[in-house]
């Protein structure tokens, strides 16, 4: 079964027009290469750059290794606490990733869930979510996230905030993020409710929450992945931004947004590299990403085949 | 055209008050308003005083009510952190923030238009090709990046451009504006293309895809066929086309740069309205928080308005729709 459907895949138009193009198998190499490190952080970093105990003061601003005064200590320099810049990019590229991957699970669930039912059941309910959505969209996500993540910090009382912020974050970049997907499975929701499968589905007396869970679903969920990965994209993006703007994950557990902050205040006494290395890691992985979704996007659109 | 008009004006009304609702909803239950205006040693008689002063036992729909009134007549209540009336912190910074948005969208629309014309007439030419690379750094490239890289090298590296605040600037009646001196003009230069940048990337990117579009319809091979030069069908028949979606497209941008100004002004700090917004953000400032998301709506919904109507006049092919509904 498995080796079944991996021969199929191999043999696919898409494994085909994936292999044809260089820069998406470059942006996939890259982006896997970026998400290995992030995972394997403790066993490649040179330290922990979260335990206070290893970090030294007086190491602190040590400049990249190619330059004079720089050490193999600290390959890509040090930042003001003496953090290893290189073991806190690993480290930072994992809350990112961590952030956006769990943003954009959330917005898929929200998403796909109303737009199926607003899809299926159509009506007064699907008036009503869509309205939501049509009033969400036309304000910008980060807009969106900045309030939630606002709204959020005025509810907890501020020790409750560092723990929590995590959650906060996800929630306020994936209910940022919900519109995109909820339209499109709305859309094709009510092309496949009125097929034929569905119908005897129907008449077989399957619930409407089984026909769309297991019938409906399957049939609307290709577009769904291509939105997922360009949302990937926006939801790391915008955890940076509200990292950078101080209102995102703070600096005792940094995320690549939180350094570039931090970074960005010894931009004027000369040590570049606080901020130069985390800001061309996000971009990179904001690159890589992007392109797998443009292609993603033109692989799964029939009319460009 | 006049029952679109009203249609349209009432779904604005009808946003606002959503709107207006949710900063209620903000203000009202995020944290207790007396708690935050008041020090430690206020007696609970106080307190309660100051309640039924405020009006906070009234019935909700009477609060409501009252909020909403006092937010039409612009008053956004007392700030928390800063103690000043909220409308007017919002009048001083608003000039900052219109003339960067108002200059980075000319910019994104001056510059944007003619590199989306030139990659769609020579797709391949190496230009277009840097044209096209540009646009996808523009997109992957955070705001808050491309604004740090600038500061790094022209601020620090080079030391052309200052790299915070606004300069000098010259008041004209309540209006500050830097746009009349040389440090005003100098300020302005990174912030602004900070923020139009990744505008700009997106406007290129449309009029590209539809300049594309429109160069394969029949009407313009026929002018062609006419023996047309170049020059009248490209900018004449085709642009012409193509600057319909745009129109639409740019107008929604309008409300976003507004937006993704918070980004750039804190980077460059610049006093302007998003800072306000951000630092409100972070001191819990729930006033200025509620004040900020209506003053933003009411921009999102009078731009949103004006392009759907300017829509209907560019494009004959909705009239017909509209006339009948």
């Amino acid at each position: 079964m498995v080796i079944e459907s991996f021969r199929r895949f191999v043999g696919s138009d898409i494994w085909f027009s994936f292999k044809q193009s260089k820069v998406t198998l470059c942006a996939a190499a890259v982006s896997a290469a970026i998400i290995l490190a992030a995972v394997a952080a403790p066993l490649i970093s040179l330290q922990n750059p979260f335990d206070p105990v290893v970090l030294d003061l007086m190491d602190a601003f040590s400049p990249p290794v190619w330059l004079e005064e720089g050490s193999w200590v600290f390959p890509l320099g040090s930042d003001d606490q003496g953090r290893d810049l290189y073991s806190a990019i690993l480290y930072g590229s994992r809350v990112s990733l961590l952030i956006g991957f769990s943003s954009v699970v959330l917005a898929m669930f929200v998403g796909v869930t109303l737009g199926l039912v607003a899809g299926y059941v159509g009506g007064v309910v699907d008036g009503v979510i869509m309205r939501v959505a049509d009033v969400q969209i036309s304000f910008p996500a980060i807009l969106i996230a900045l309030l939630i993540d606002g709204v959020m910090r005025a509810l907890l009382p501020g020790g409750r905030h560092e723990e929590m912020v995590f959650y906060v974050l996800v929630l306020s970049i994936g209910l940022s993020q919900w519109v995109q997907f909820a339209r499109t499975v709305r859309g094709s929701t009510m092309v496949e409710r009125n097929k034929e499968y569905v119908q005897a589905a129907r008449v077989i007396g399957i619930s409407a929450p089984m026909i769309m869970l297991r019938h409906i679903l399957p049939n609307v969920m290709g577009p769904v992945l291509v939105i997922g990965t360009i949302s990937l994209a926006v939801a790391i993006l915008t955890e940076a931004t509200l990292s950078f703007l101080g209102v995102g994950v703070p600096p005792t557990e940094p995320s690549l947004g939180t350094l570039i902050r931090v970074g960005q205040d010894f931009l004027f006494s000369g040590e570049w590299w606080i901020v130069i290395f985390p800001g061309v890691t996000l971009a990179t992985l904001i690159l890589a990403v992007n392109l797998l979704g443009d292609w993603m996007r033109d692989a799964f659109n029939p009319k460009l085949r | 055209m006049m029952a679109l008009v009203l249609r349209r004006l009432l779904q604005s009304i009808v946003v606002m008050l959503v709107v207006a609702l949710m900063a209620f909803t903000i203000f009202r239950y995020v944290g207790d308003p007396v708690a935050m205006m008041v020090g430690q040693e206020t007696s609970l008689e106080e307190r309660a005083q100051l309640r039924v002063t405020l009006g906070l036992d009234d019935p909700i729909p009477v609060q409501f009510g009252r909020f909403v009134i006092s937010m039409a007549q612009g008053n956004f209540g007392i700030s928390y952190q800063i103690g000043r009336p909220v409308s007017e912190l919002l009048v001083e910074r608003l000039p900052a923030t219109l003339e960067l948005s108002g200059i980075a969208a000319l910019f994104a629309l001056l510059v944007g238009i003619p590199m989306g014309v030139y990659t769609a007439l020579y797709p391949t030419r190496w230009l277009s090709k840097i044209f096209l690379g540009i646009s996808l750094i523009g997109i992957s490239l955070p705001t808050f990046l491309i604004g740090i890289l600038l500061i790094l090298l022209f601020g620090v590296t080079l030391g052309w451009l200052p790299t915070f605040g606004r300069g000098e600037v010259v008041a004209i009646g309540g209006w500050t504006t830097g746009l009349m001196s040389t440090s005003g003009l100098k300020s302005l230069i990174m912030p602004a293309f900070t923020l139009g940048m990744f505008q700009l990337t997106l406007i290129m990117r449309l009029v590209r895809s539809e300049m594309l579009e429109v160069l394969r319809t029949d009407y313009i091979k026929f002018a062609r066929a006419r023996g047309l030069s170049n020059r009248v069908v490209n900018l004449g028949h085709a642009l012409k086309n193509t600057l319909v979606p745009v129109i639409t497209i740019t107008g929604l941008q309008l409300g976003s740069i507004i937006a993704f100004a918070i980004i750039t002004e804190t980077v460059f700090q610049w006093p302007g309205m998003g800072l306000l917004f951000i630092q409100a953000i972070s001191m819990v400032d729930i006033p200025i928080m509620a004040a900020y998301l209506v003053l933003i709506a009411f921009f999102f919904v009078i731009i949103n308005l004006i392009v759907d109507l300017l829509y209907h006049v560019v494009d004959p092919r909705l009239r017909i729709d509209t006339d009948q509904g």
